[in-house]
C-alpha cells in the first residue's frame, strides 16, 4: 500500500511533540499508518469512532479534562461534523485540531470522493475555520505545531488538509 | 415518573461526579434544583453529550462522569453508544431519560414511542450493565449503583413528557464551560 510511511511517521512526531495525548480517528486509507502508530503507543489514547461527529465530542471531554487531542479524518468525516463543529466546538469555543485527509483533489483516481474534493475548501472557509495545506514533509511538523498553537490560542477549530503529494507515494 | 424528581432524587450523588447534560429541559431543570461547577450543559450539538462524557471519562479514569442523555439525543447518535461500549470504561454513568418525544421542539414523538428499544440497543451494543426504570425510587438506586460501582452503566429511566416552563437560563453557555473547565483543573491540582 503505497501510503507514505515516511510522512506518516513526521506527522506523528509532529502531534507527539504538541503533546497530543488522545486522537480520535475514522479509517480512512491515507491514515492507516497514522491510526496504527496512535493504536501502539501506550502514551496515547486513541478512541476509534463510528462517525466523525463523535470526535468533537471526545476532544470537548479531553479539554475539559486538561487533555490535549486530534482528530484524524477523511475531508468526507469533516463534512460528516460539521454541526458538532458549528453547535459545540464554535459555540463553546473548544479548540479542535483536525487532520483531515484531502481526497477528491488533483490525481484522485476514486469517482466517488471527488464531489467531496470540490467543497472542502470552500466549507472550511464558509465555517471561518482557518486551514493549511500540507503537501511536504519538511514542514509538516512546523505546520501542526502551528495549528496547535493557533487552536488553543484561539480556542477554536483549526485544520489541516493533508495532500495527496504528502501521504500517497506513487 | 417526572425528570424533575429523579434529579432531585440523585442530586446529592452528583457532588462528587463530573455531569454532562443535553439541552433543553434536563439542563433547565438540573439548574432549576441547583447548578454546581462541575455540571456542563450542552446546549445544542445533540447527540454529543455521551462522546463528550467518554472523552472526560477516558482522559480523567478516576473521576466519576455521570452524562444525563435522552431519546432523541441519543438517537441522534447511536454509533455513540458502539463506541462507548467497545471502550467501556468503569468510571462513566449513562442515563438516558426517555420521554419517547422531543419535547423541547413541540412535543413530536420519537421512535421509542413506536417500538424502538432503548435498553435492547445499548445491550446489543456491548454495554456491559443496562437497566431501564420507571419509578423515581429505582431510580435512584440504578444511578446509586452506578455511580459507586466500576463498569460502564447505561441506565434507561422512563420519564413522562413534562418539562419546565421555558429552557433558557440566566447561566451564559461560555460561562458554564470556563467554569466547568477550571473546576476540572482544580481537582487535578488538588
Amino acid at each position: 500500500m503505497p501510503v507514505s510511511l515516511a510522512s506518516s511517521k513526521v506527522i506523528y512526531e509532529g502531534l507527539k511533540e504538541c503533546d497530543v495525548r488522545l486522537v480520535s480517528a475514522l479509517p480512512e486509507t491515507w491514515l492507516v499508518h497514522l491510526i496504527r502508530m496512535t493504536d501502539e503507543d501506550p502514551e496515547m489514547i486513541l478512541v476509534r469512532l463510528a462517525k466523525e461527529e463523535e470526535g468533537v465530542g471526545l476532544s470537548a471531554g479531553a479539554h475539559f479534562a486538561g487533555v490535549k487531542s486530534a482528530m484524524l479524518m477523511q475531508n468526507h468525516g469533516f463534512l460528516a461534523s460539521i454541526n458538532g463543529i458549528v453547535s459545540f466546538a464554535h459555540l463553546y469555543k473548544i479548540p479542535l485540531l483536525m487532520l483531515i485527509s484531502y481526497r477528491g483533489s488533483l490525481g484522485e483516481r476514486d469517482p466517488w470522493q471527488t464531489q467531496g474534493g470540490n467543497v472542502t475548501e470552500p466549507v472550511l472557509r464558509a465555517l471561518r475555520i482557518p486551514y493549511f495545506v500540507l503537501d511536504a514533509p519538511e514542514t509538516a511538523k512546523k505546520r501542526i505545531r502551528q495549528a496547535q498553537t493557533l487552536a488553543e490560542s484561539s480556542m477554536q477549530p483549526v485544520a489541516l488538509l493533508l495532500t495527496r503529494d504528502l501521504m500517497w507515494e506513487e | 415518573m417526572l425528570r424533575l424528581d429523579c434529579l432531585r432524587s440523585i442530586y446529592s450523588e452528583l457532588e462528587r461526579c463530573l455531569v454532562i447534560t443535553i439541552m433543553g429541559a434536563v439542563a433547565a431543570e438540573l439548574q432549576s434544583v441547583g447548578h454546581r461547577p462541575n455540571f456542563f450543559y450542552l446546549q445544542h450539538a445533540m447527540g454529543l453529550a455521551s462522546s463528550t462524557g467518554l472523552g472526560l471519562a477516558l482522559c480523567l479514569p478516576d473521576q466519576k462522569v455521570v452524562v444525563f442523555d435522552g431519546d432523541g439525543s441519543l438517537l441522534m447518535n447511536l454509533g455513540g453508544l458502539s463506541t462507548m461500549a467497545r471502550y467501556r470504561p468503569k468510571n462513566l454513568v449513562h442515563v438516558v431519560f426517555d420521554n419517547e418525544s422531543l419535547l423541547s421542539v413541540g412535543g413530536f414523538p420519537t421512535a421509542t414511542g413506536t417500538g424502538t428499544d432503548l435498553d435492547g440497543i445499548a445491550r446489543a451494543a456491548g454495554v456491559p450493565r443496562v437497566s431501564t426504570v420507571r419509578d423515581v425510587e429505582s431510580f435512584a438506586n440504578a444511578v446509586k449503583d452506578a455511580v459507586y460501582g466500576s463498569e460502564l452503566t447505561t441506565i434507561i429511566a422512563k420519564v413522562e413528557a413534562k418539562g419546565p416552563s421555558g429552557y433558557v437560563t440566566d447561566l451564559s453557555l461560555l460561562e458554564n464551560r470556563f467554569q466547568f473547565r477550571r473546576h476540572i483543573q482544580s481537582l487535578k491540582r488538588a
